[in-house]
């Protein structure tokens, strides 16, 4: 066994049907649109192209690197997948790549397949994606700089949807799965970042044609970059929020009508929990500080970096 | 080659290994919907879904207990459902403290955790039969009949083709940074986590070009044999009676298990 799981992949029986549902109508309805401008944009040479990809994320999952106390750091690749091959094929690509973790190593469930492929395919291609488009005009050694932030947030976007979609489901405490989901992942998206930022440094230096002007990579619409920063923007916006003030969450969720269906349904979608042992803000006031430490070391390595690539 | 890190496949002659595919995970999806729906603690349904799980262990000839050792896999995720433990209220059962917090576990909480460990248990061994008895060609084969989109299918048997190949390079390339990282014993060795950091990313970085490159080949090896953007198959699959039967007999058992369920 050479596999190592990775610790976002929801498995069966935690997520409630509906959820689950509706997270596979978002999932379907996004590949559907990946697969037509896949379709359109490239020939049949990109089947093979995007099969062997898909092999290589996979592969590339199992490069770790020992940070402390026998944990290492690995590759989850989505955002990496969404650079170089474009953001359409890298979703298709993470696609499938989740698709074979679940059916063949039971990593993630089948039926919450579609959430999973939402949380850590098609979300964090777009948010990588979209900034380090935001920055592909930009000189070549601040690109790999860009692409770690992009990576970093990716994962992070990742987990605060994981534990929105365990919330609604009444599997988590919303004050306690945010803070605990973001922090494990400020630390594993560290990981991603700097693995994603060598690598492309790496690619930069040997095959530079592959991430220029005329590569898949670059050739992506700067709507990119919008829907990249609305993603960021609305994570920046819903952590605190969630975790600070989660009545406030429930209540955008009464308005919008999730607490009719979680009432009518046999199985209650938002639970009324009550949380007696804990003070209200402290376990959102560290998360946020240690996420917060963790956000400006990434911002100062990754500075570091670039002038050293410089230099 | 390192085919064996992989495959979940196990060769046998049975009755679940010669049901049709399609068949195998439209039953599967069915029961893990039908675990999902099933109310907390339902014990006697679960207790039935379980039963049945056995039964097909037993029909496959991989032997009785065969998924049941295997299906502590999705464990670890347990630790997300914690919380529900505790935030239900209830009746107080147990309460214990650490550190300065007094933790109460309410008799709510511990219903809705076990009921939630349960399904997931259930529907990771219906999941592990599945591939162990159904090859993976042929299970993407099935997908491709249940409408999943070409391209995907095609990803996916590309990625599991490849993927043997790429593991071996992978392999070697932890093999070099193994011979490349001596040590004296009692002394610090290497750099800190960035410089390791840096090492893997440079070997991510390394294994995408040799990827990329043996696309290239891959596919002008392709194009020379006749490759015009469509896979041809040449065990087609056909639905025989048995298989709308078998089929027809494991739905109405699951609804059977969902009405002593919602009794």
């Amino acid at each position: 066994m050479h596999y190592s799981p990775v610790p976002m992949h929801i498995p069966d029986g935690f997520l409630s049907l509906i959820v689950s549902i509706v997270c596979w109508a978002a999932s379907a309805a996004i590949i559907g649109l990946a697969i037509s401008k896949t379709n359109k944009a490239l020939g049949e040479k990109q089947i093979p192209l995007m099969g062997v990809m898909a092999a290589f994320i996979f592969a590339a999952q199992m490069i770790n690197f020992p940070v402390a106390g026998g944990t290492s750091g690995h590759l989850l690749g989505g955002a990496m997948a969404a650079i170089v091959l474009g953001p359409w094929a890298g979703m298709l690509v993470m696609t499938s790549v989740i698709a074979v973790q679940g059916l063949l190593f039971q990593d993630g469930g089948l039926v919450v397949m579609g959430a999973n492929i939402l949380n850590m395919g098609l979300v964090t291609a777009a948010v990588g994606y979209g900034l380090y488009r935001s920055a592909s005009t930009q000189s070549t050694t601040v690109k790999p700089g860009v692409a770690g932030v992009a990576a970093w947030l990716s994962v992070m976007t990742g987990a605060l949807l994981t534990s929105l979609e365990l919330w609604l489901s009444g599997t988590s405490q919303l004050q306690m799965v945010i803070p605990a989901m973001l922090g494990v992942h400020a630390l594993i998206g560290l990981g991603e970042a700097l693995i994603t930022v060598s690598a492309l440094a790496f690619i930069l230096r040997t095959r530079p044609d592959l991430l220029g002007a005329d590569s898949e990579s670059a050739k992506g619409s700067r709507g990119w970059v919008v829907v990249g920063a609305l993603i960021s923007l609305a994570v920046v916006l819903i952590s605190p929020l969630a975790s600070g003030d989660p009545d406030g969450l429930e209540r955008v969720a009464i308005n919008m009508g999730f607490i009719d269906t979680g009432l009518s349904a046999p199985y209650s979608i938002i639970p009324d929990y009550t949380l007696p042992f804990l003070g209200e803000t402290a376990f959102s006031t560290i998360a946020a500080g240690v996420i917060g430490v963790f956000v400006v070391g990434a911002i100062m390595m990754l500075v570091g970096r670039g002038m050293k690539a410089k230099a | 080659m390192h085919f064996d890190a992989f495959d979940r496949y196990h060769e046998k002659e049975s009755f679940i290994h010669h049901l049709d595919p399609r068949v195998k995970v439209v039953v599967t999806i069915v029961f893990i919907v039908s675990n999902a729906l099933l109310p907390d603690g339902a014990w006697l349904a679960f207790g039935l879904a379980w039963l049945f799980l056995l039964a097909a262990n037993a029909l496959s000839g991989l032997g009785i207990a065969y998924t049941l050792k295997r299906s502590l896999i999705a464990l670890p995720f347990a630790l997300i459902a914690v919380t529900v433990l505790f935030s239900i209220p209830g009746k107080p059962v147990a309460n214990f403290s650490i550190a300065m917090w007094d933790f109460v576990i309410t008799d709510a909480g511990l219903l809705r955790f076990v009921s939630i460990l349960i399904r997931s248990w259930l529907s990771v061994q219906i999941a592990l039969l599945l591939v162990a008895a159904t090859r993976f060609p042929d299970l993407i084969h099935a997908l491709e009949h249940l409408r999943v989109p070409a391209i995907l299918t095609t990803i996916i048997a590309f990625l599991y083709r490849y993927l043997f190949v790429l593991t071996d390079e992978v392999f070697r390339l932890l093999r070099a940074r193994e011979s490349r990282s001596a040590s004296v014993t009692g002394k610090r060795s290497g750099g800190g986590v960035f410089w390791r950091a840096n090492v893997a990313g440079n070997m991510a970085g390394q294994l995408f070009l040799r990827s990329y490159e043996r696309s290239d080949r891959i596919y002008n090896a392709m194009l020379s044999r006749g490759y015009t953007g469509h896979l041809y198959t040449l065990n087609a699959h056909e639905m025989k009676p048995s298989d709308y039967f078998v089929t027809a007999f494991v739905v109405a058992i699951i609804f059977i298990v969902q009405v002593i369920g919602r009794l």
